[in-house]
């Protein structure tokens, strides 16, 4: 049990991760919290892809030049997958704009009802 | 030029929003005409793209000319051909209208940022339908997604900021699920193209992972597109955004979130899948009628109007998920024009609705007593466009519930037609009210002696500008075409059911 658990921890502490982003989410009042909560879940996400293209010892997917050739070319077991680090840099560029947009929106709330706390906006259009 | 088509229809749009800011400090800034140029050129070439997809066969475009399993590729083909022709024209007809009403709604400040916001939110949208790459259309769904969010905060009433937030968060859980998805696709198979997922996919379909990635795909683009049990964030973001916002939310962007789902499910996913390994025909029978029932129930209980057309949304996108219920190719071509029918005819209530507002500031049913009198050619477009979402034949709506109740008969679910001619029916008493109060109602019915003489001549003309009252009228008029001329959206919608279930 203890292995099999080890052996996925990647998986584990993500999964851990995105619940406790999921429970901020729901049940933290202060619009803020709920914000940071919402940025655990999605970076839980973002350490998801990381962790799947870690491969111990490996090298970088660059073929070896020399003098304008290439002398050899590197075997694919050999390398980490560079993509789900890629996707995850668009990832990370998408989560700090719904993050912008997001803080700029709570600014605008806080103008409007001079509160950041969800419980005392008031539910209907006075 | 003409094999750039399927890269130009979402850079187009998304270069205006650049070329729009970049303009912003400068004397001429000609905002409007920007996006409704960019809009308009996406319209025409979707048109030509869907043509060349009907004469000869799906276009395949590298972006940069890298081979497809490890570039991005972009897809035109009978279905998102189609789908792209409808979310076009539905945003260059909105386009044409948020001249005026943004001036007013915005405030004159604002028009800049807002025309830039609505270019890009187009771009994002147009992204999702043309690509054929499961993380593209993760990031068009967010640039989409987070005009989207933005554009609600800018709506007149104090609660739309709050709305706002509430779409971010529940908009911004449903992406996130979907990236999971893409990510146990990608642990599974190493590949993000939708056409080489579906050739490796078949080998591996009784693993865990590739069923749990499936389920994400469903919570995540059901969230997105306001299925029933998660459509808490619909009525007030919709209700509550700008005149100019709630068509494009309305009619597209839920509309794109449905299209997202069935591309997952019948391109990635193949049907031997979602038919026979994981029980998705039953989730989407519920479902499906459920949200009818419940999104049209619950639509009878507004008495704001705009916040009554976002509500029936939900029963609509219940109409479009039954569809895919009945696995067969009737009910597929059900859901297919359903999407343009909803698109079109909501997308016009929302306009007229959008007028109202501008013309006079009322949202409340109640109060547009005598309005049929006052704006007789916005009503008279409402009432159409309201016939056409309760599904009165002649209109598009007709053809879509029609080939809905064919498909739950050849798949011998006949229990659910009834349940299809009681949302209709559901439909028909929340439109009626509308359209009783607007034609049948006047001031001077109240009775109240106590009016003021002035206050009679009410009655008199009082239209909104024509910019205003062409768009929704054209919107309508085209479903009352392709009404009649069903044999038009029904052929392109069959055509695109037979790829997706894989026919001949």
């Amino acid at each position: 049990m203890i292995d099999y658990v080890v052996s996925k921890s990647n998986y584990w502490i993500y999964v851990v991760l995105m619940m406790i982003g999921f429970y901020a989410m729901i049940s933290k009042k202060n619009l803020i919290r709920k914000l940071i909560g919402l940025n655990i879940f999605q970076t839980a996400v973002i350490l998801f892809f990381i962790s799947t293209g870690v491969k111990k010892g490996a090298t970088i997917p660059i073929a070896f030049h020399e003098k304008g050739e290439i002398i050899r070319a590197i075997e694919a077991l050999q390398y980490t997958n560079p993509l789900p680090h890629v996707l995850m840099l668009t990832a990370i560029v998408v989560m700090i704009s719904t993050t912008g947009v997001a803080l700029s929106i709570v600014i605008k709330i806080y103008d409007a009802y001079k509160t950041i706390e969800e419980d005392e906006i008031p539910d209907k259009e006075e | 030029m003409a094999e750039h088509f399927p890269i130009l229809v979402v850079i187009i749009p998304i270069m205006a929003s650049f070329i729009i800011l970049l303009l912003w400090r400068t004397k001429h800034r000609y905002e409007w005409h920007i996006t409704t140029a960019a809009t308009f050129l996406s319209f025409l070439i979707s048109l030509s793209l869907l043509n060349t997809v009907f004469l000869s066969g799906p276009i395949r475009y590298w972006l940069g000319g890298w081979e497809p399993p490890w570039g991005i590729e972009y897809v035109v083909d009978s279905f998102s051909g189609y789908v792209l022709v409808v979310v076009t024209l539905v945003s260059f007809v909105t386009s044409v209208f948020a001249a005026k009403s943004v001036k007013k709604e915005a405030g004159e400040g604002r028009t800049v940022s807002f025309f830039a916001l609505y270019s890009l939110l187009a771009g994002g949208l147009y992204g999702i339908i043309v690509t054929g790459d499961l993380f593209n259309l993760y990031v068009f769904l967010e640039i989409s997604s987070l005009a989207g969010y933005a554009l609600v905060g800018v709506g007149k009433k104090k609660r739309a900021i709050v709305a706002s937030y509430n779409y971010l968060i529940l908009g911004t859980i449903g992406a996130t699920l979907y990236l999971i998805g893409v990510g146990q696709l990608y642990i599974m198979t190493g590949t993000l193209n939708m056409a080489d997922l579906s050739q490796k996919l078949p080998a591996i379909f009784e693993s865990k992972v590739i069923i749990a990635a499936f389920a994400l795909f469903i919570v995540g683009l059901s969230i997105k597109m306001a299925l029933f049990p998660f459509h808490a964030w619909l009525p007030d973001a919709h209700g509550l955004a700008p005149s100019v916002i709630s068509p494009i939310l309305s009619a597209c962007v839920i509309e794109v979130a449905a299209y997202a789902m069935m591309r997952v499910m019948f391109t990635v996913y193949t049907p031997a899948f979602v038919f026979k390994v994981v029980p998705a025909k039953e989730v989407f029978l519920l479902g499906g009628g459920v949200a009818m029932l419940v999104g049209s129930y619950l639509t009878l209980a507004q008495t704001d109007i705009k916040r009554m057309l976002a509500y029936s949304s939900v029963g609509q996108m219940g109409y479009i998920i039954l569809g895919l219920s009945f696995a067969n190719h009737t009910g597929l071509v059900g859901s297919i024009v359903h999407i343009f029918s909803h698109a079109i005819l909501k997308a016009s209530l929302f306009l007229v609705a959008g007028s109202l507002i501008y013309k006079t500031g009322i949202t409340e049913i109640s109060r547009l007593k005598g309005m049929g009198k006052k704006m007789p050619l916005s009503m008279a477009t409402f009432t159409i466009g309201a016939l056409g979402m309760i599904g009165i034949p002649l209109t598009t709506g007709f053809i879509s519930e029609w080939k809905l109740a064919l498909g739950a008969l050849e798949a011998g679910k006949w229990f659910i037609v009834p349940v299809i001619l009681l949302s209709a029916l559901l439909n028909a008493v929340y439109f009626g009210r509308v359209i009783e109060i607007v034609w049948f109602k006047t001031d001077e019915e109240e009775g109240h002696g106590h009016k003021e003489i002035g206050k009679h001549e009410k009655t008199s003309i009082d239209e909104a500008p024509l910019s205003l009252v062409l768009p929704p009228f054209i919107l309508v008029s085209l479903s009352i075409i392709f009404g009649i001329g069903a044999f038009i959206p029904v052929t392109l919608a069959e055509k695109a059911a037979s790829m997706l279930l894989g026919m001949p």
